[in-house]
């Protein structure tokens, strides 16, 4: 019976054909080890964001005049309103949180090199749309820290010649962030960037099934098959890595459920102490800081004298790891083969980004400036030495075959 | 939009001096303490509400969560009526009685609602503020704040707290500079309560500030125990079921 509707499917539509291709005959390396757990948590997060964002948005009222407070009808009156609106941005957290982790993998095993480049320019994509998205989604609790944090950092396209200050205007729709921005960036925030995020997501899959994926010890599976075509060190990933990412899934939403119910205002860096205080044109709040994830990169722009100069810089930051693929131009993906220059280089690139992201959340004072000047030569160092070392670089052997 | 930008490089010292102003003290509250919740939310109308609004919560919600009955919190806490002149259904939210026009004419600024003020401030900061109004007569009020300095907000509580005088320390800070540290507080004129009885008349009324900031806070706490046992469980099944699947794997 089952088999018989199949089989009608099947003729009209590739639902077996897509089952194999993606997880049940889709041979993953059979050696993923911790790291491989976040790009299914990446994609977890993206289902969670949309169907509580669904949620939000039956109440939510994207005026004004009304949002603050809808914010809180959601919080009181909405049966369940305050699990849902926690959820949404502890959820926010979560997908940079493993987004990072995710990206942090692909720099230590070689994931970005050939022939995976387009699956880390997809993967870069997504994250570009994510700022956006996490930064439009800001604004809509429109509170002090979403009113002032957006001026600021819309104001940064001011600093652009020419174009910066009409690119200012057109973004906000108004001289000042006003109802006109919060009722765009809600359109742009549950629309058009989920759009292109679930495209690049798509993208991104079908890229990595292309070419398969990498793993802990960059040796490509596809090198060894057996008589039928199938990477003798690979596994299909449906049931295998499926049960194994439940494991994962369930982990994540252990530590997930901890901060959404016992922390879910994360010590004022998840949802900052001011935007508790409606949005006030008027009165600009003591401290804007951006949330958590935005932090290293404001640390840079910060770091830099010149307003110009400094939004360079920050862009600068972003577009390099586009280009990653390009700048390293060891042969050898993984870290376990890769010579000490590597090792010491990475080291180096996490420490400042992690420093950074301190830096960004602390008052400038003169001598944390120069630090975060500091660890910002370093973020750019690494890849100005990346790209000189590595073609030179001491490997060990890479084995033929995963063990 | 230069104007912005300077400001945000700006903001950052301003916020660190801001902060070091002053010392707070540690509010003991207990959103479990029905009694005092009860207490703050009676003060909290008799004494704030006339000025502040909190305009995101409804009556009717305090009843339920603190065990009063609708009518118990009509009588002590309902003094507004509505649009068709009837007292203030206990379904409704707790708006201002206060015209908000006059509030910026008295009092020279807008008259913030107190909804989710304990969300922004914290519970120390509050106790410290509702303690430390001192006299000073440099402001129109008469009155000024060691928490907030130059409030707008006169010490309505000062019948109940008495007149407090500041008293400052001169200190040189390590660049050299002389600086005004608050030191203590010396009572003025007595008000009706004892200073012990002020405290925690003003510790009643944080605690209800910071239920309503988030009424739901304890349930969420209670839910959240079940769902992480319920994953702790689920984990382990989860795992045993992977190792079960990967047993032929080498």
């Amino acid at each position: 019976m089952f088999k018989g509707l199949m089989t009608w499917v099947d003729d009209r539509f590739p639902a077996t054909k897509m089952w194999n291709e993606h997880l049940a005959q889709y041979y993953a390396p059979k050696n993923f080890n911790f790291w491989y757990f976040f790009g299914s948590l990446a994609l977890l997060v993206l289902v969670i964001q949309i169907v509580s964002g669904i949620f939000l948005t039956m109440h939510y009222k994207p005026d004004g005049a009304l949002a603050f407070a809808s914010v809180e009808y959601i919080m009181r009156d909405v049966p369940y309103g305050w699990l849902i609106r926690y959820i949404h941005s502890t959820g926010a957290t979560a997908f940079f949180v493993v987004v990072y982790l995710h990206m942090f993998r692909g720099l230590m095993y070689g994931s970005f090199k050939k022939p995976r480049e387009l699956v880390w320019l997809f993967g870069m994509f997504i994250y570009l749309a994510l700022m956006a998205e996490a930064f439009m989604g800001y604004l809509l609790p429109w509170g002090q820290m979403s009113y002032w944090g957006a001026q600021v950092i819309i104001s940064l396209f001011g600093a652009l010649p020419i174009i910066g200050e009409p690119l200012t205007l057109w973004i906000r729709g108004d001289y000042v962030i006003s109802d006109a921005t919060l009722n765009r960036f809600f359109a742009l925030h549950v629309a058009a960037i989920p759009l292109v995020i679930i495209g690049l997501v798509v993208a991104h899959i079908i890229a990595l099934h292309e070419v398969g994926s990498n793993n802990p010890e960059g040796i490509e599976i596809k090198k060894n098959k057996d008589e039928n075509g199938i990477p003798l060190d690979g596994i299909p990933f449906h049931p295998y890595y499926s049960v194994k990412d439940i494991v994962g899934v369930i982990v994540f939403l252990f530590f997930f459920s901890a901060v959404l119910f016992f922390a879910p205002e994360g010590g004022g860096y998840l949802l900052e102490h001011a935007n508790f205080i409606p949005s006030d044109p008027l009165k600009t709040p003591e401290h804007i800081a951006p949330v958590w994830y935005f932090t290293p990169f404001y640390a840079i722009l910060r770091a830099v004298p010149d307003k110009l100069m400094g939004v360079i810089a920050m862009g600068g930051s972003i577009v390099v790891l586009f280009l990653l693929p390009w700048i390293d131009q060891c042969k050898v993906k993984s870290i376990r083969y890769r010579g000490t220059s590597f090792k010491i280089l990475l080291v180096a690139f996490v420490v400042a980004f992690l420093s950074l992201g301190w830096l960004g959340m602390q008052p400038a004072t003169p001598l944390l400036t120069n630090l975060a000047r500091i660890f910002s030569v370093i973020y750019f160092g690494f890849f100005i030495a990346l790209y000189f070392t590595s073609k030179n670089e001491k490997t060990k052997p890479v084995p033929e075959r995963i063990n | 939009m230069k104007k912005i930008f300077a400001l945000f490089f700006i903001a950052f010292p301003a916020m660190v001096m801001a902060n070091s102003g002053a010392h707070l003290d540690h509010a003991p509250i207990d959103l479990t303490d029905n009694a005092s919740l009860q207490r703050g939310a009676k003060s909290f109308a008799k004494y704030c509400m006339g000025c502040h609004g909190a305009e995101y919560m409804r009556y009717n919600r305090i009843a339920r969560d603190l065990g009063m009955t609708e009518a118990e919190v009509t009588e002590s806490m309902i003094f507004t009526r509505d649009k068709d002149g009837e007292r203030t259904k206990p379904g409704a939210l707790m708006k201002v009685a206060m015209d908000g026009d006059f509030a910026k004419a008295a009092f020279g600024t807008k008259v913030p609602g107190l909804t989710v003020i304990a969300r922004a401030r914290g519970a120390d900061w509050l106790y410290t503020y509702l303690r430390t109004f001192y006299q000073d007569d440099s402001r129109p009020t008469g009155m000024n704040n060691i928490a907030f300095p130059k409030v707008g907000m006169p010490n309505v509580l000062w019948e109940l707290q008495g007149i407090q005088k500041a008293v400052f320390e001169t200190e040189t800070d390590h660049e050299g500079n002389a600086k005004e540290v608050f030191e203590k507080m010396e009572l003025v004129k007595p008000g009706t309560m004892s200073p012990e009885e002020y405290d925690a008349f003003a510790a009643d009324l944080v605690n209800f500030l910071v239920y309503m900031g988030e009424p739901v806070q304890l349930e969420r706490k209670s839910l959240g125990v079940y769902v992480l046992a319920f994953l702790f469980f689920f984990a382990i099944v989860a795992y045993m079921l992977k190792k079960e699947y990967w047993k032929d794997v080498h």
